[in-house]
């Protein structure tokens, strides 16, 4: 018989999460030995670049988006930004092929691919809008040039990528956010689910 | 219990096999810190492009009857601007696809009237000045009748005007005030004046450069100066950068579609290479359910490499 603690939405909550994700699965000390492939690697670059990312854009944010023209330091992380920026994406990109060719989707993960895929797209959404808030040259030429992209499709009227204050809270809030969100989320469904095991030959049956 | 039959691109067999010692943290912690030191490396060594952005005066300094003329055409609403469509106004046509036209649909957001926001608004709010405050009478009490004579006489004598001792040239009689105008506007841009009052319209604090930006975009002096950074569309400037550096690179399919016919040549080149992406795209996070797109792993038998071990075992 369920108790009044047992109905609380903390309860429920708690044991549903306790349920999905014990301990020992949310940081296991073992995997399966067919995790044996240096593709497994560029999931976990994808993270710490991310990690680097976030932290060089957070000491930019500090003096303000046009500190990095005047400082040598602000010149230097603004370097670190970019090519951080760049290792994420090769990784990403290396990432994403290794779990297309894994099919790693399969086994319930379907989830944790269309995660993996909507991060992408927000990750190059974060790009762009990085490139349109440099405050030099190129911003000025990517933005007059992605305007008739963007406007084509109706979204320039919502999305003015000629508005620097707006590209630049897009660039250091909202997409962000949900690049990280979205990489929680696809990184708990990881380890929720475990890593896809490799096809087997034979054609076996599972239980509905 | 019922069976079903297993779907070998859909279900993952259950694996019975051995497991191994994993550090999750210390994989984590390394991977931080090699990619931080490459970095750094990176950073060291190649550091980042910052191409100083232009102004317009620089542009109207270096390239006086480039400015000239295209404030001429803003003036006149013969600039790419100025008949765009949406969002920036209703004299263009919109980009399509049939009967999709998302940009026609949303109408206009961002009201630009170039001839009012880029040339008289910001001549108006100069000091008075006889010959000046002449002309921008002329100009606003003439019927647009009138202001459309005064443009077409301007756009024949466009490709002959010059700059001279500092003065605005145009071969012409029959275009009313628009000399008088654009040798204003022409001596406002290359103080720097024009710079301000395009940003400053909203009121004092501004982060919205629509105006100077697509100001800029309609002349030939800035695409000059892309071309130079092989920036253009034409040399899949979508996914360069400034100097030697890597762009975004992710962006290289949008780039391809540019490239290639009908999508290249089509006056609704952008919405089909849009719209082709977005299909793409779709397809990219929709894969585990379509069959057939879902079954290619299998078959072209790439994780055979990947887990080798696994399969020699």
């Amino acid at each position: 018989m369920s108790t009044d603690i047992d109905r609380q939405w903390t309860s429920r909550i708690r044991h549903n999460v306790v349920d999905k994700l014990p301990p020992d699965k949310l940081l296991p000390d073992t995997q399966p030995a067919y995790v044996a492939s240096w593709i497994y690697v560029f999931g976990v670059t994808t993270i710490a670049a991310l990690g680097v990312v976030i932290l060089t854009g957070i000491i930019l944010a500090l003096d303000g988006p046009q500190w990095w023209h005047s400082s040598s330091l602000g010149h230097f992380v603004n370097s670190m930004h970019l090519w951080s920026v760049e290792i994420f994406f090769f990784a990403m990109v290396v990432h994403l092929w290794g779990k297309f060719s894994m099919a790693a989707w399969r086994g319930g993960r379907s989830l944790t691919w269309v995660t993996g895929a909507v991060t992408f797209m927000a990750s190059i959404l974060a790009g762009f809008t990085g490139y349109v808030s440099q405050t030099n040259f190129d911003s000025q030429w990517i933005a007059t040039q992605a305007k008739d992209g963007i406007n084509s499709t109706g979204g320039g009227a919502f999305f003015n990528v000629l508005n620097l204050g707006q590209m630049l809270m897009w660039h250091i809030v909202l997409l962000p956010l949900a690049a990280v969100v979205l990489t929680a989320l696809h990184v708990i469904m990881v380890r929720v689910k475990g890593v896809v095991p490799p096809f087997e030959d034979a054609t076996t049956e599972v239980s509905a | 219990m019922t069976k079903k039959a297993f779907r070998p691109d859909v279900d993952a067999p259950e694996y019975k096999g051995a497991y191994v010692p994993y550090d999750i943290i210390k994989e984590g912690a390394i991977a931080v810190l090699v990619v931080f030191i490459l970095t750094a490396a990176l950073a060291l060594v190649f550091s980042s492009p910052d191409e100083k952005a232009i102004t317009i005066k620089t542009w109207s300094n270096a390239d006086a009857v480039d400015f000239a003329q295209t404030a001429g055409d803003e003036l006149a609403g013969t600039s790419a601007v100025a008949g765009y469509g949406a969002p920036y106004n209703s004299n263009g046509t919109s980009q399509h696809w049939g009967f999709l036209s998302p940009e026609k649909w949303v109408g206009v957001h961002i009201p630009i009237n170039t001839s009012q926001d880029f040339v008289i608004d910001p001549l108006s709010a100069q000091p008075a000045q006889p010959a000046l405050t002449a002309a921008l009478n002329q100009w606003k009490s003439a019927s647009s009748t009138v202001q459309t004579a005064w443009a077409d006489a301007f756009n024949k004598a466009e490709p002959n005007l010059t700059f001279v001792n500092n003065r605005v040239i145009i071969p012409t009689k029959a275009a009313g005030p628009i000399p008088v105008l654009l040798n204003y506007e022409t001596q406002m841009a290359r103080s720097g004046a024009l710079d301000q009052a395009l940003v400053t319209q909203n009121g004092f604090y501004t982060t919205n450069y629509t105006k100077p930006l697509l100001f800029l975009s309609d002349g030939t002096y800035f695409a000059g100066l892309a071309n130079k950074q092989h920036l253009l569309g034409s040399q899949w400037g979508m996914m360069n950068e400034t100097g030697q550096y890597p762009g975004q690179a992710w962006l290289w399919l949008y780039t391809f579609w540019y490239q290639v016919k009908p999508w290249s040549t089509s006056a609704s080149g952008d919405f089909l290479v849009w719209g082709t992406m977005m299909i793409l795209t779709a397809l990219m996070v929709l894969v585990p359910f379509i069959p057939g797109l879902r079954s290619i792993p299998r078959k072209i038998k790439i994780y055979r490499i990947i887990w080798r071990e696994h399969y020699t075992q």
